[in-house]
């Protein structure tokens, strides 16, 4: 069934059928977290669950910590980061909204920790379903940001992401975002790596910035106004260097495991499209099915997902975008009072071009709300109508229970 | 640690005369960093401090000037506990051996922001040493009320006026709160009890689980007195029974000295600014709460 | 011995010389606090009985232990004056700074 390994690790010859949690929980484990911090909340609970059997069982050789809040959960792996040793941690929503401060701590103090966090709606009204308002509304916290599509991507970026983060030119954590019970509850057929291949493919976690017994230091200080700045832009700088080692990363992984991703942006059917939806996370899979029913209708559609948000893959947009007649943003997010958060950054992306496409905005997966083919393909109908004539509202609610009268 | 040290006895020849923390910009008479300092030289230099928002860290890390020799990190203001706890977790997990982790906190960092994960960091029981420097108030953010500023004390988010004489509450009881979690070790202290504290630091410093000292670290500048009274107040605090030392070990309340007459409570308060608003009937008070603090304690140690 | 020291220091010429972290040597100290005195303590070591509560009462671990029994770091006093209130043998007096006293050593003769 599977070829034992000399540390007895299995690596299975055949996929598992597991969740996106599961495949989470997996490629944390294979990455060999030296400390993991646990607090519970829907839909993320399996992910430590499951870290917690294996450290029971003795097949996962971690420091788990039960702490009593994400704030902590957050603290702690910035504690353990201190001392140079790898952590883990996840959350959604609330929690994630909890622990914002350290959010920022985490990336400012440059603690290359990766947290899982599927994305949910926030309170309120309370809403355990899935949307994207919660990490959206945390973009500027200085965390790696990307968002996964299906269960194999989830593993495998649990793995990458710690690559990407412990790199010496990057030392800034990830955020991997999965859609709540949409990706985290559902279950498909996921390649485990063998645990040996991922040692190589991923040493461990080694980095001067540290306290240390035999070199002391000191962390996490003050700095005023004469030099604040000068932090905050070595910050800025190390995020952007991210997306050129996330793209080495990849393609070391896919030359180990035969699977790679990409990069910032996958673009589908793109290169000759007049209307493009660009989207993130597993609504992509629906979105490229709608893609390819109008291609054989005739109709020049594309579709480009955005893996990472930060940092965000502004060349990479702007290429995919330069030839397209309208472009939409599909998100499960709102700025209030505005647009949606992934919508403001590429029209203001395409703002500093001379491409100048018809944008609209579509919000729609509020609170778990499904969207459907009809959704989408009505979406592609505005994009077209917006072809030819000016749109009005460039932000649109879809599938809005509405009075039709007044 | 992962063994427990061998004891040894502080006296004052013995305590180690390096100096961790030094070069800080605390106000001159600081109580606080006096705590900081005399047990950072019994817990040497293998030692990983960790300090909140609040006057140590304010004082103590403002780049390039760092005032601490050994390793130290500031956490979030409502993270110490938490932080020290991913410390310790990552210091088993790297198998490092013969060192220690401490932190140090204001009475807000403790027993307000930072109690939700003190109790946490107890309840699992981590091997580490918290450090209360209790001021009695808000005081890195300019003398503002905490769930330690005692009754009666001039804030300036309580001040003395009209409707009311300072602060309305009364000091939350932090060491049984913190006794009640079966603690491995507590104690309560006075930065003008040196040897006591010292020895209390020590006693820390061998025990393998949890430990947590509360202190009282006089603040001249928020508790209006001159820089030079800092341990004079704190003795005074003793001696008129507002401040009981005290230690938790093994399951067992224990009091360090029980004095057969306070004091008088007035003197003490008369001598600190924050108090002088107090009258009769408010002093009056202030005597029956340390009465009634006194014959709970006393009980908890009959029954212990 | 761990004990923070004052060395020079050059601001880093761009962000990506800065510390990363913020994570940098420990003790690392620029200017010492000897102008905020307005008084500094004397000591007449002659009075001095070596109990070393002047040591203990220290914030600023400006007083230390020495050879002749104790010393200040004038560098680091901050002249708060709790040495002088502590000690019992009447040996440490606060006067103004900027006097010419500084310290005597047991036999009288005056030592820095």
């Amino acid at each position: 069934m599977g070829r034992m390994s000399a540390d007895g690790a299995v690596s299975h010859a055949r996929p598992l059928f597991m969740s996106g949690n599961e495949a989470v929980a997996w490629g944390a484990r294979l990455a060999r977290p030296q400390v993991i911090a646990a607090y519970p909340i829907t839909p993320q609970t399996v992910v430590i669950e499951r870290l917690s059997e294996w450290v029971a069982e003795g097949l996962l050789d971690s420091e788990f910590l039960h702490v009593e809040s994400e704030h902590s959960a957050l603290s702690a792996c910035m504690g353990a980061s201190a001392l140079g040793a790898r952590s883990f941690t996840a959350t959604s929503s609330q929690g994630l909204l909890y622990m914002a401060e350290c959010l920022h701590y985490a990336s400012g103090g440059r603690f290359p920790i990766v947290m899982m966090n599927a994305n949910r709606a926030l309170a309120l009204p309370w809403n355990i379903y899935g949307d994207q308002q919660d990490s959206l509304a945390v973009l500027s916290s200085g965390w790696i940001q990307i968002y996964i599509e299906d269960a194999q991507e989830a593993l495998d970026m649990s793995i990458q992401a710690f690559a990407i983060a412990e790199h010496a030119e990057v030392l800034t954590p990830v955020m991997l975002n999965l859609d709540g019970f949409v990706l985290t509850h559902t279950y498909e057929p996921v390649e485990v790596p063998g645990q040996e291949d991922v040692d190589v493919f991923l040493p461990s976690f080694r980095t001067p910035s540290k306290m240390d017994l035999e070199a002391p230091t000191n962390m996490g200080f003050t700095a005023g106004p004469a030099h604040y700045t000068e932090f905050k832009v070595q910050q800025h700088r190390a995020m952007l260097r991210a997306s050129q080692v996330a793209a080495q990363v990849d393609e070391a992984f896919g030359q180990r495991f035969g699977r790679c991703y990409g990069g910032g942006v996958v673009p589908y059917r793109c290169g000759d499209a007049d209307l493009v939806l660009v989207t993130l996370g597993s609504v992509a899979g629906l979105v490229r099915g709608v893609v390819d029913d109008l291609r054989a209708g005739g109709v020049a559609a594309g579709m480009l997902k955005l893996r990472f948000l930060r940092p965000f893959p502004e060349r990479e947009i702007v290429q995919a975008l330069s030839g397209a007649r309208a472009v939409g943003v599909l998100e499960k997010d709102v700025s209030f009072g505005n647009a949606g958060a992934v919508f403001s950054d590429v029209a203001s992306t395409l703002a500093s071009t001379t491409i100048r496409p018809a944008l609209l905005n579509f919000v729609a997966g509020l609170g778990g709300r499904d969207i459907s083919r009809d959704d989408v393909e009505r979406m592609f109908d505005e994009l077209r109508a917006a072809c030819v004539q000016a749109p009005g509202e460039r932000v649109r609610f879809v599938n809005v229970q509405e009075s039709r009268d007044g | 640690m992962v063994e427990a040290p061998r004891a040894r006895v502080q006296l004052p020849l013995s305590l180690s005369a390096d100096e961790p923390f030094l070069g800080h910009k605390a106000c001159a008479g600081c109580g606080g960093s006096l705590a900081v300092r005399l047990a950072l030289k019994v817990l040497g230099e293998r030692t990983f401090v960790v300090l909140p928002a609040g006057c140590m860290s304010a004082v103590g890390f403002l780049y390039p000037q760092l005032a601490f020799g050994c390793n130290a990190i500031i956490s979030t203001f409502a993270g110490t506990a938490s932080m020290m706890s991913g410390i310790a977790a990552a210091a088993r997990a790297l198998k490092l051996r013969d060192y220690h982790v401490v932190g140090f906190a204001g009475d807000g960092g403790t027993a307000d922001i930072g109690l939700q994960a003190l109790s946490g960091a107890i309840d699992r029981h981590e091997n580490f040493i918290y450090i209360c420097y209790d001021n009695e108030a808000y005081m890195n953010t300019g003398v503002q009320k905490s769930g330690l500023t005692p009754f009666g004390a001039r804030t300036t988010t309580s001040p003395a006026g009209k409707n009311a004489m300072g602060s309305r509450g009364r000091k939350k009881d932090l060491f049984e709160i913190v006794a009640a979690h079966g603690i491995d070790y507590a104690a309560t202290a006075t930065v003008a009890h040196a040897h006591d504290y010292i020895r209390k630091v020590d006693k820390a410093r061998t025990t393998v689980g949890t430990s947590f000292l509360h202190v009282l670290a006089p603040c001249p500048t928020g508790w209006g007195i001159d820089s030079d009274r800092t341990l004079e107040v704190a003795r005074g605090a003793v001696d008129c029974g507002l401040w009981i030392q005290a230690e938790y070990e093994g399951g067992h309340y224990h009091i360090n000295k029980s004095p057969r007459r306070f004091k008088p409570v007035a003197d003490h308060l008369a001598a600190q600014k924050r108090f002088a608003h107090l009258g009769k009937a408010e002093i009056a008070a202030i005597e029956k709460e340390r009465d009634g603090r006194w014959k709970r304690l006393q009980r908890l140690v009959g029954g212990g | 011995m761990s004990k923070p020291f004052v060395r020079p220091f050059v601001r880093p010429p761009s962000p990506d010389a800065y510390p990363v972290g913020p994570c940098f040597t420990a003790g690392h100290l620029v200017e010492t606090n000897a102008a905020w005195r307005s008084e500094r303590p004397v000591f007449t070591l002659a009075r001095c009985t070596g109990c070393l509560r002047c040591m203990l009462a220290c914030p600023d671990g400006a007083v230390l232990r020495s050879k002749a029994a104790v010393e200040v770091d004038y560098d680091f006093c901050k002249g708060c004056g709790i040495c002088a209130r502590e000690c019992v043998a009447k040996a440490i007096q606060m006067t103004s700074e900027g006097s010419e006293e500084t310290e005597e050593s047991k036999d009288g003769s005056n030592v820095r």
